[in-house]
């Protein structure tokens, strides 16, 4: 069967100042996926999930040619960035939720985007919460700070909020580099829920993580997309050498 | 048997030496004024007119909290934003921001003299303001300008940059990450700062009798001439007719600095509360 592409990269390259982090990507990320980018560190996943939703504007000296369409649109063209992060969220490594309420964390992306009734925004953030899978540790609490949150907890209460402004795409970048295991078997259980109704793209250092949930996986070497196809294939029979050495465990 | 490492031992002698000799330069210090000061706190102290046989400080009482209150409505706003600018909009490490830094730090350095008689010339003599509130209150606020800048600087880049990230990939605008975002979080730096340039203003007494001038009544308005508390027990301690009281005002400064560093902090505390 094949998938429609939410995501087409198309000969991206990326410069850091002088520094080539990312050369010649072409792929298809496809729509309600769960697509996990690996490699060892600095192989420039983690720079090519930000270019996704443009974070990577807010680096001084990151210039980038090629063209990236969502939808088949290119997110560099007439497009509003702050409307591209609405629909493209993203879940950072570090858990940061904002030092305030556990309900003002989940409601500051809809006030965001004009939301201002108190109905709706109570419905918003018990939803989001509920889909993060984090509503009934929280709901006595949401007058608390989120701070006050474990880590695991800070983690799904960032899924929430990622989740509040209802994106088309979900970005995470390394989620549970930072947690337990015990939380970090809760994300994963909740990001194969998540794949349903958002197309899901994530960085990850561990491959046993992208052998359990993603269905498809990207190798990336030195800025470069080694090998890119389904998940099964690409951890049985790699076609490359460099690849087949990471996920034996050879380099990285 | 405890056994104690004879560095330990020594360094630790050392910083209980530091922190008793500092506390006790203080203790003297505040003591020295209380003991010579409290006994001529009285109510004609307070009294409305100051007289040459009453030197009442109440007129400078006002003076003082007026500078405070005009020169923190000019410095604090232009403080935060251009602080704002630097941290939040110029580009990181560019040549502007490092000059801008570097003209704040001069400005921090100069002599509290040189920015009186700068005062003087420019508002007062140039734009013709004379000695009065207007004048005063302008000198200070530039040289308060730096203090708040520097604080404010300081307390937005303390602000992780994971919390800047959370909000613009929620798809926030920079205007909204920074006020709803950034400065919550760097509010109580802020204010520190702010604190900080209540009693360098307090404090200030050259720059003060160069622009404010010195007489001792009550300002009527924006051009007219006052004196401040530092001023006026300056020049009774200078007349030497009223060294009580210059004694007494001395301890009504050191009251009124230990009062708006308490509202400070409880204001501090219901900004974090809120």
């Amino acid at each position: 069967m094949e998938k429609v592409s939410k995501f087409s990269l198309k000969d991206v390259n990326l410069w850091y100042s002088d520094f080539q982090a990312l050369k010649n990507i072409n792929m298809e990320i496809p729509a309600n996926f769960i697509t996990a980018f690996i490699g060892p560190s600095g192989c420039g996943k983690s720079t090519l999930i930000k270019s996704l939703n443009r974070m990577n504007d807010l680096i001084e000296g990151c210039r980038i040619t090629g063209d990236i369409l969502l939808d088949n649109e290119s997110i560099h063209g007439n497009i509003d960035v702050n409307m591209l992060r609405k629909r493209v969220g993203m879940v950072f490594q570090k858990p940061n939720p904002f030092p305030m309420s556990v309900f003002d964390n989940v409601a500051y992306g809809p006030r965001t985007h004009g939301i201002k009734s108190k109905f709706r925004l109570n419905e918003i953030v018990e939803k989001s919460l509920c889909d993060a899978a984090i509503w009934d540790e929280v709901k006595d609490r949401l007058k608390k700070s989120a701070l006050s949150l474990s880590g695991g907890q800070q983690q799904r209460l960032c899924i929430a909020r990622a989740l509040s402004v209802q994106p088309d795409v979900l970005l995470m970048d390394e989620p549970t580099s930072a947690l337990d295991p015990i939380s970090t078997a809760k994300i994963e259980e909740l990001v194969i829920k998540l794949k349903d109704s958002y197309t899901i793209v994530i960085v990850t250092h561990n491959m046993q993580q992208a052998t359990r949930i993603s269905d498809r996986t990207g190798f990336f070497l030195l800025g470069e997309l080694v090998e890119y196809g389904k998940t099964e294939r690409i951890f049985s029979v790699p076609k490359d050498k460099r690849c087949e050495d990471y996920i034996t465990g050879r380099f990285g | 048997m405890k056994r104690k490492k004879p560095f330990d031992f020594i360094f630790f002698l050392l910083t209980w030496l530091s922190i008793g000799v500092t506390v006790a330069v203080f203790t003297l210090v505040v003591g020295y004024v209380l003991i010579n000061g409290v006994p001529y706190i009285s109510p004609s102290l307070f009294a409305l007119e100051s007289t040459a046989l009453n030197p009442s400080l109440f007129p400078a009482l006002m003076g003082t909290l007026m500078i405070v209150g005009l020169s923190l409505i000019l410095a604090v706003p232009l403080g935060i934003f251009s602080a704002i600018y630097l941290v939040e909009y110029a580009r990181r490490g560019s040549r502007f921001v490092k000059i801008v830094r570097l003209t704040t730090e001069t400005l921090a350095g100069i002599p509290s003299i040189v920015y009186g008689l700068f005062g003087f010339i420019f508002f007062g003599v140039f734009l013709g303001w004379g000695l009065s509130l207007m004048s005063g209150a302008f000198t200070v606020s530039i040289m308060i300008l730096p203090l708040i800048m520097r604080a404010t600087e300081e307390s937005l880049r303390a602000v992780p940059d994971t919390y800047r990230e959370g909000s613009f990939g929620l798809g926030a605008g920079r205007l909204r990450t920074v006020v709803r975002i950034v400065l919550p979080a760097a509010t109580p730096g802020i204010l520190a700062g702010i604190i900080l340039a209540i009693g360098r203003i307090i404090g200030e007494t050259a720059a003060i009798i160069f622009t404010l001038g010195n007489v001792a009544r009550m300002p009527n308005n924006l051009f007219d001439s006052g004196r401040t508390l530092s001023a006026h027990m300056y020049t009774l301690a200078n007349e030497g007719t009223h060294p009580g009281e210059a004694h007494a005002t001395a301890a009504v400064l050191l009251l009124v600095v230990i009062l708006i560093n308490a509202l400070s902090s409880w204001i501090a505390r219901f900004v974090k509360a809120s």
